[in-house]
């Protein structure tokens, strides 16, 4: 099977368009990916399109309609918020299969305001605040809380990622902000779900980003100097665990994503020089450094406490901002910290560059479940 | 239809909520004759061993212990807030999700692993389209 290369990625600055539509949006994070790689529309054979607010609306093809009916095969997926890395992993399932060369892979999104969540309202009665609650800053509160449980970890040091990563967005331009939030500031901010302040929770943002993926054939066709050589592309669903079907598991599947990709690459943690993960919630990012492992199990509170995964540190998490602060529009986050990866391989990371970086993680997490990660290497 | 003329019978906010004729109300589990695990809802394969048509039907205990919790201060228009989210063990087997109610929604309050009882009473007042009125579980420090 040949190694997969990204050879164009690109994302659009994520922000709030509703004057926009969602193919309009996500053409323009499509064209980008086509400048970066110095491809055309005509050179794709094929295109895979993620998107969950209009999952049944041919996204992908209305993107064409904006930018270019090739006539090539469009195939358009929904994962929840796994969405956009499961478009990126069918063009690189696609290439691997050998039926092409070169796949297009694009996410997009188009958020409102406010709470994600089930109501639960499918018959009888609304069930939120009287079976407990449904909505995500609550899910993913009750998720860090067992965490707590286990590990002693703090309001505090939740809080501490929420500072981390808002601190590296004011280095991203390409974020939804730019600001820093103190740690006074992080845990006196409205509480939304204890543990979760409002500035714990990712940002609901309009955004798309997309990737060009190719054979080795192709990338040495193109030019290898700028490729990121795909090393592991690896998903999983939620196995059976006790509480699965009441309290989410979104470590279970984590892990089990994680074995595949680091088995897939051959490489373990300790090789990995940054990490992107799906930070819907600073509870969520703390469960991440251990299901990664990137530290043993119950170290995840010192991971923040000392550093190690701010930039500069050993294993820097969410330098873009994550979604805490970059934002998170569902089905363009997958290839949107995909681009983040790849910016920091290829040395254009300016001021937030993870300096040396060889390789990198993404990885996200579905609700309901599903969990996307890739392992990403610099072309040497 | 029996709905119309006994107004005043509350309906079961979720179908594992049984209520007898006579006597108290309880949760009802599935559970796999095969290898133990006990789901809430009626189902004929187990998605832990993939046993077909081995479900029992089980009466679920009406304590546990508080595994997980949060306290929710934004939720959806119209929902009083705050209350306190909880995740329960249940005594024998199964978790359910339900307000943890009779404790402040105080963090240092609540701890974890503390023993609670179900309680069982009206839906918080919430009815449905037809007017009907509603039974729903509650968790309470035992």
């Amino acid at each position: 099977m040949s190694d997969v290369y990204v050879v164009g990625v690109d994302m659009i600055k994520f922000g709030r368009f509703p004057e926009r539509s969602v193919p309009n949006i996500g053409a323009e994070a499509a064209l980008m990916a086509l400048d970066d790689a110095g491809l055309s529309i005509k050179d794709m054979q094929a295109m895979y399109c993620g998107n969950l607010g209009q999952a049944n609306a041919m996204v992908g093809q209305r993107i064409l309609q904006e930018i270019g009916q090739t006539g090539m095969p469009v195939v358009n997926v929904a994962n929840a918020c796994a969405t956009g890395a499961t478009a990126f992993r069918e063009a690189w399932m696609s290439i691997k299969a050998g039926m092409y060369d070169v796949v297009l892979a694009v996410g997009v999104e188009q958020m409102g305001k406010g709470l994600l969540g089930g109501a639960g309202n499918s018959d009888g009665i609304p069930k939120e605040g009287l079976l407990g609650s449904g909505t995500m800053p609550c899910v993913f509160a009750e998720a860090g809380m067992e965490h707590a449980k286990e590990h002693g970890t703090t309001f505090e040091q939740f809080a501490k990622i929420s500072v981390k990563n808002h601190h590296h967005s004011t280095m991203n331009p390409k974020a939804m902000y730019q600001i820093e939030t103190p740690l006074d500031d992080v845990m006196n901010a409205e509480m939304i779900s204890y543990p979760n302040t409002k500035l714990m929770c990712s940002v609901n943002v309009d955004g798309s980003a997309a990737a060009i993926l190719v054979s080795e054939k192709k990338a040495k066709e193109l030019g290898m100097a700028r490729a990121v050589k795909v090393r592991a592309s690896a998903m999983a669903s939620d196995p059976y665990t006790d509480r699965d079907l009441v309290m989410p598991d979104v470590n279970a599947c984590t892990r089990l994503a994680a074995k595949d990709a680091y088995e897939q690459a051959g490489v373990g943690p300790e090789d990995i020089n940054l990490v992107e993960l799906h930070d819907c919630f600073a509870t969520a990012e703390m469960l991440h450094y251990e299901n990664l492992g990137l530290c043993k199990d119950g170290d995840a509170g010192k991971m923040i406490d000392e550093g190690h995964v701010e930039l500069g540190g050993r294993v820097p998490v969410n330098v873009s901002g994550g979604l805490l602060s970059k934002g998170h529009p569902l089905g363009a986050t997958g290839i949107a910290n995909i681009y983040e990866i790849c910016t920091h391989l290829r040395g254009e990371a300016g001021k937030r560059q993870v300096e040396g970086a060889k390789i990198g993680m993404t990885h996200v997490i579905g609700l309901g479940t599903a969990c996307g990660i890739h392992i990403l290497e610099k072309n040497s | 239809m029996w709905r119309n003329v006994t107004e005043s019978r509350p309906l079961p906010v979720v179908d594992y909520l049984k209520i007898p004729e006579k006597g108290e109300p309880y949760l009802e589990g599935y559970r796999c004759k095969k290898c133990g695990a006990i789901f809430l809802g009626e189902r004929n394969v187990c998605s832990k061993c993939f046993a077909r048509n081995e479900m029992e039907v089980i009466k679920l205990s009406d304590y546990g212990k508080l595994h997980s919790f949060a306290i929710v201060y934004r939720s959806f228009p119209g929902i009083d807030v705050p209350y306190v989210s909880a995740i329960v063990d249940l005594e024998g087997g199964g978790t359910i999700k339900g307000n943890l109610i009779n404790i402040d929604p105080d963090p240092d309050k609540i701890k974890f692993d503390m023993p609670v009882k179900l309680t069982y009473g009206d839906a918080l007042g919430r009815k449905d389209k037809e007017g009907n009125s509603y039974l729903s579980y509650f968790f309470e420090p035992a």
